[in-house]
């Protein structure tokens, strides 16, 4: 008894709503012949009856799927045997409904069985059965019912077009709010999180905290159960290697955007702006790899060679092929504002006797000086932001330093270690992770916000 | 071809305006378009955007302290023979220039010659106000500054003082030099253009209709300096406005589809215009 | 008038001085330009390198090492009973054939610390191979043949070169024993390399001579056709809106100003999300490819909006004109009229999309496409991978062989997306229009 089973079913449903309800309206209009009396083609009427047995049926599914799981633990909750709950930790009891929603699904099950733990999940898969079937039933009965009601408001008269287009326009103003509430999912998420982490952590530790160290405790009375959560070698390590990144992006992406937009013949000019691209199509994955299995032992053996001692996950091979991959992002920014600065600012210096670079360094750049700094801040975030090349090049070490040869982790890299692997939701190594990934968000949203606003402002000056 | 052309040049001084027009696959100018003390001589310019003739053998001289102004109907070449007298065109794809133009008897499209110092020389402001996002000092100071034409800090002030003022806008901007350029009132960004051009001792300025962003009373300001720079500079105006040719101007060249029809006294173009479609045009029959 | 000299300005003229600082000035020119030729071939050597290096690595992987060896398929080892049952086929000990194989061919090798470095020659894979060649003809059994059996990956890696045979033996995976056979087993031709089929149809495996692409490629395909189909009706459908029925209100520049800022948000921070909403509130199973496209979509989200805007952008207004002015409703004329001709462009960055999200490895490690999953999935809610992921899998494998493999899924990776973008530019040159 698969839910997509049910969503083809529903969508079978709909099918037959629409010839149905077509069919009626052709009748209820006197037949083919007298179709102009319709108040809509009649294929709307079709429509009005599809849309009315699938779109209430799919919201309660959809509504019913998503909290069924809830609602049915809440109720395990409440029927735990006492003899079960007996001295347990809430934490631990988290545990156990978990082992027994394993033991009701079959799979396998951490803890040993009691014949008790055996019988609460029977009892749950009970209820789950009970529930699918439940869910069967009311949301058919609901696709049919709409199909009914559908049916008996079909008639000549009914504005079934301006009915049906009034639905497709809520589902589409429902569409372009996806993205607001994509927002809020994000903001909520990790705030609710971030919240109840700083609960059991002053914030106070967290930004100023020089210690990182996350380690889980296995008992509630270990030594240093709650691990140290000082983020700021996060934080100094994540602006390391952006740093580096934005000394390799920032001038290479810079003078191969001006080279390509005042210098190049066009021929070059066809030629390598797309090649230079391609560096932005290249998956971040693929340069983690390249970082860690060639710049990394590269850099490594070169500075072994002139007797630096270098980390084999260096910050300085992480920043470096960051940086390389931030130069198209860089260039191309670049050249869409030095392109954006008028031509009659070209001529007014040429006019007066300006070389070409005198032109670029005097006149050009400085005008378009605002539209480049957006674009490095968006490349900074941008940075800030990348996870892949850190978490495969750059090490997990929290070392507070200030030299590129050394290991370094980001704030990125520590939120997919901790929120990879084995987790519970509850602990602070966990929720540590979201507080990393709210201060990222408010960090990143910062800098986009400033850098669209920089650049907007820049482009309405030329306009 | 430019081998005819450069030969011709040697002997332009001597080459009468009849000689000229006796060339058979281009309109005879009317008029003469020699001077006594030439500064710039152009003779037989043709001009190309690609297969595109522009203009068609043109020939005319610009003299010593007098404003020479270009008229004629949209897209007849006025502006783009403008530009080829500092090679502006340079900057355009696909233009190509042949003829001979001299600036002190030096052909400015030799192979050798540079078009930066040319520039310095043949200075050109242009038909929109494009003061640099930059403050009025800087500005004015720009060329100076490229070019080195100054030793210290004070001999820039002063030359940024001297350019302001002979543009006539000093008075009202000494107060606030260190202000945008772009700030300032469409006549004020034209002024301080005219400023930044002078501010490098150009011996030529170009000017490609200089008032027509303008209004009325700016335009008036802008006319009486054109005709106070006369005193120390060659100048070449391109205007759609035949009053403001009449007002600035000594001489006037009549411009139709890349031709050169007839160049005369300003006077006598405009009283007494010798060919048919100068004419025309002045008494707006079309333009 | 003032002469420029009694202005303060030096007494000789202009253009003297700019004649006599020129050859400066074209030195600094010359260097700029040389500064920014060399910073555009850095950024193209960095292209070339990063491919070089890639396929330097990867592109052995697509061969794979055999061993010849004269096999007796003894009945009495495979089917005792002689009742030729499937079962009794499947789970007999080939493992048993080999050695008995390796015992004829080497009888020299007596100690057992060498007899069993000469069976681990070859792949733990190698008896299963035996098994699926019996099961698919069982008239094989009591047969001596000669078959090409799987070599392990460090035999594998010693005839690609990778592993140094000067090296001194303490510092080499290999021993020289095997070292020795293997060059007996060279000179006898009984070694050789074929393309390797392994790598495209099996899933992953801790093996690296038998893990392949196939499980990966299959999560892909299926994230990123649900991804589509649930991002790109909602991308054309909030376009749509936003540039032809929203009105000018703050909600309007709210989603406006959402939609750019989203497409900026770090992609990690969107695996967050996915684990907290997704798979923690509304329960989807982790791992599959319905959690992992449902955080794709979002992420492809502001892509498609964006590029089906500037599609609807570039449709005229005459032609909206000319459907409303025959009395076509505002709806019907986006669905009749300006959709299609809007769709090639729609499409185009449909496709850019989902390149993005083919790429995309961040956000699925915390929706537990991490797992290290065998199988090869068959459907939305099976434990799945992602190539992008299986590639970080691989990549953190110690072992020297997932190296070349890991390059090769990369070269495979980059193929399609490469594939991707050409199939972007053709649309978008075919469907070119100008109004």
């Amino acid at each position: 008894m698969h839910s997509s089973t049910l969503l083809i079913l529903l969508l079978g449903l709909m099918a037959l709503a629409y010839h149905f309800g077509r069919k009626r309206a052709i009748s209820s209009a006197g037949g083919i012949a007298r179709i102009n009396t319709l108040h809509s083609l009649p294929a709307y009427y079709g429509l009005y009856a599809a849309l009315w047995a699938g779109i209430p049926a799919m919201l309660l599914m959809a509504l019913w799927s998503g909290f069924q799981n809830e609602i049915l633990i809440a109720i395990l909750k409440s029927e735990l045997p006492p003899s079960l709950m007996d001295g347990l930790s809430t934490g631990q009891v988290g545990l156990m409904v978990n082992d027994i929603e394993n033991l009701a699904s079959g799979a396998i099950v951490s803890g040993s069985v009691t014949p008790e733990m055996q019988a609460v999940a029977d009892r749950y898969a009970q209820l789950q059965r009970f529930a699918d079937w439940a869910m069967w039933l009311a949301v058919l009965a609901i696709a049919v019912g709409g199909m009914g009601y559908a049916w008996s408001r079909t008639q000549p008269r009914m504005r079934a077009r301006n009915r049906v287009e009034n639905i497709f326009m809520v589902i589409l103003v429902v569409f372009s709010s996806i993205a607001i509430l994509t927002t809020l999912g994000i903001v909520l998420s990790v705030l609710f999180e971030s919240l109840r982490f700083f609960q059991s952590i002053s914030p106070l530790e967290f930004f100023f905290g020089t210690l990182w160290s996350p380690q889980t405790a296995l008992r509630a009375d270990q030594v240093g159960a709650s691990g140290a959560f000082g983020a700021v070698p996060l934080f100094t390590g994540t602006l390391m290697v952006s740093a580096i990144a934005m000394l390799v992006a920032v001038p290479i992406g810079l003078m191969s955007a001006i080279y390509l937009s005042e210098y190049a013949p066009r021929r070059v000019r066809s030629l390598a702006k797309p090649t230079l691209e391609i560096l932005a199509g290249v998956p971040t994955v693929v340069y983690g790899f390249f970082a860690a299995l060639s710049v990394a032992p590269l850099i490594r053996e070169l500075g072994m060679s002139m007797g630096f001692s270098v980390a084999s996950e260096s910050a300085l091979a992480a920043g470096l092929v960051m940086g390389i991959m931030i130069i198209p992002f860089v260039s191309s920014l670049s050249e869409d504002v030095i392109n954006a600065v008028p031509q009659a600012m070209r001529d007014g210096s040429y006019a007066l006797g300006a070389t070409q670079s005198e032109t670029i360094w005097r006149v050009i750049i400085p005008a378009a000086l605002p539209g480049i700094v957006g674009g490095i801040l968006l490349a900074v975030s941008r940075a800030i932001g990348e996870t892949m090349i850190v978490v495969m090049a750059a090490g997990l070490a929290a070392n507070l330093t200030a030299n590129p040869l050394d290991s370094v982790t980001t704030v990125t890299v520590q939120i997919v270690t901790l929120l990879t692997g084995d987790q519970e939701f509850d602990s602070p190594k966990t929720m540590a992770a979201f507080a990393l990934g709210l201060t990222l968000f408010a960090v990143t949203l910062t800098l986009n916000v400033i850098a669209l606003h920089i650049v907007r402002k820049y482009r309405e000056q030329y306009e | 071809m430019s081998t005819t052309v450069e030969a011709m040049g040697q002997r332009v001084g001597a080459m009468s305006a009849a000689e000229l027009s006796s060339r058979p696959d281009s309109r005879a100018t009317v008029g003469d378009v020699t001077v006594a003390n030439p500064r710039m001589v152009c003779r037989e310019v043709d001009v190309w955007y690609g297969s595109k003739q522009a203009i068609k053998g043109v020939s005319l001289d610009i003299g010593k302290n007098e404003v020479v102004s270009m008229i004629g109907p949209s897209g007849c070449g006025k502006s783009t023979f403008l530009r080829c007298l500092n090679r502006m065109n340079d900057t355009i794809d696909g233009c190509r220039v042949e003829g001979s133009i001299q600036l002190d008897g030096q052909d400015i499209y030799d192979k050798g010659l540079d078009p930066v110092p040319l520039r310095a020389q043949v200075g050109m402001v242009f038909q929109k106000p494009n003061p640099f996002p930059k403050s009025i000092y800087e500005n004015v100071a720009y060329g100076p500054r490229i070019h080195g034409l100054t030793n210290n800090k004070a001999e820039l002030d002063a030359l940024v003082e001297a350019s302001l003022r002979k543009a006539g806008l000093w008075n009202e901007v000494k107060d606030r030099l260190d202000q945008p350029g772009t700030g300032l009132s469409g006549g004020q960004q034209q002024r301080l253009c005219i400023a930044r051009t002078i501010a490098v001792s150009p011996e030529v300025i170009l000017m490609d209709e200089p008032c027509s962003a303008l209004d009325p009373i700016a335009t008036a300001i802008v006319e009486e300096l054109i005709d106070e720079l006369r005193a120390n500079y060659s100048i070449a105006i391109v205007t759609h406005s035949m009053q403001q040719a009449a007002r600035v101007s000594q001489r006037t060249a009549y411009f139709h589809m890349g031709d050169l029809i007839e160049v005369g006294e300003t006077n006598e173009i405009f009283t007494n215009p010798r060919h048919k479609l100068t004419e025309d045009y002045i008494t707006g029959r079309f333009g | 008038m003032n002469k420029p000299s009694s202005a303060g300005a030096p007494p000789r003229r202009a253009i003297d001085i700019v004649n006599a600082s020129l050859k400066r000035r074209y030195a600094r020119e010359r260097r700029f330009r040389l500064i920014g030729l060399t910073a555009v071939v850095m950024g193209l050597l960095f292209v070339a390198l990063l491919f070089a290096d890639i396929i330097g690595k990867g592109h052995t992987a697509f061969q794979q090492t055999y061993i010849q060896l004269p096999l007796t398929f003894d009945a009495g080892l495979i089917d005792p009973k002689g009742t030729r049952d499937p079962e009794t086929l499947r789970s007999a000990n080939y493992n048993a054939l080999i050695r008995a194989a390796l015992r004829d061919v080497y009888p020299d090798v007596t100690e057992r610390r060498d007899i069993r470095a000469l069976g681990s020659m070859f792949s733990v894979g190698a008896p299963s191979q035996l098994r699926d060649r019996i099961l698919a003809n069982p008239d094989l059994i009591g047969t001596t043949q000669e078959v090409w059996l799987l070599a392990d990956d460090d035999i594998d890696m010693l005839i690609k070169g990778y592993i140094d045979r000067d090296l001194p033996e303490s510092e080499r995976r290999v021993k020289d024993r095997t070292v020795e056979w293997v060059e007996r087993l060279e000179a006898e031709g009984r070694i050789e390399k074929r393309f390797n089929t392994i790598f495209f149809t099996h899933g992953t495996s801790r093996e690296p001579e038998l893990a392949g692409i196939a499980g990966a490629l299959m999560g892909t395909f299926y994230t990123l056709v649900l991804t589509l189909l649930l991002s790109f009706p909602i991308g054309v459908g909030a376009a749509v809106y936003l540039e032809e029925f929203a009105p000018r209100n703050r909600w309007t520049d709210l989603i406006e100003v959402n939609i750019n800022n989203l497409a900026a948000v770090p992609s990690v921070i969107f695996g967050l999300l996915g684990l907290a909403v997704f798979i923690g509130l509304f329960g989807v199973p982790r791992s599959t490819p319905l959690v992992a496209s449902l955080v794709l979509s979002l992420m492809t989200l502001p892509i498609m909006i964006i590029a089906s805007r500037a599609a609807l952008k570039s449709v005229p207004p005459s032609i909206r004109e000319a459907a409303l002015g025959v009395g076509a409703s505002p709806l019907q004329t986006q669905f009749h009229h300006v959709l299609p001709l809007a769709m090639p462009g729609m499409l185009t960055g449909a496709i850019i999309g989902m390149a993005h999200a083919l790429g995309e490895t961040a956000p699925l490690l915390m929706i537990g496409m991490i797992a290290f999953i065998v199988d090869i999935p068959s459907g939305f809610t099976d434990a799945a991978t992602v190539l992008p992921v299986q590639i970080f899998l691989w990549a953190d494998s110690p072992e020297r062989a997932f190296v070349e493999r890991t390059s090769a899924a990369i070269m495979v990776l980059l193929a399609f997306l490469i594939l991707m973008n050409l199939a972007a530019v053709l649309l978008r040159r075919r469907f070119e229009r100008r109004w």
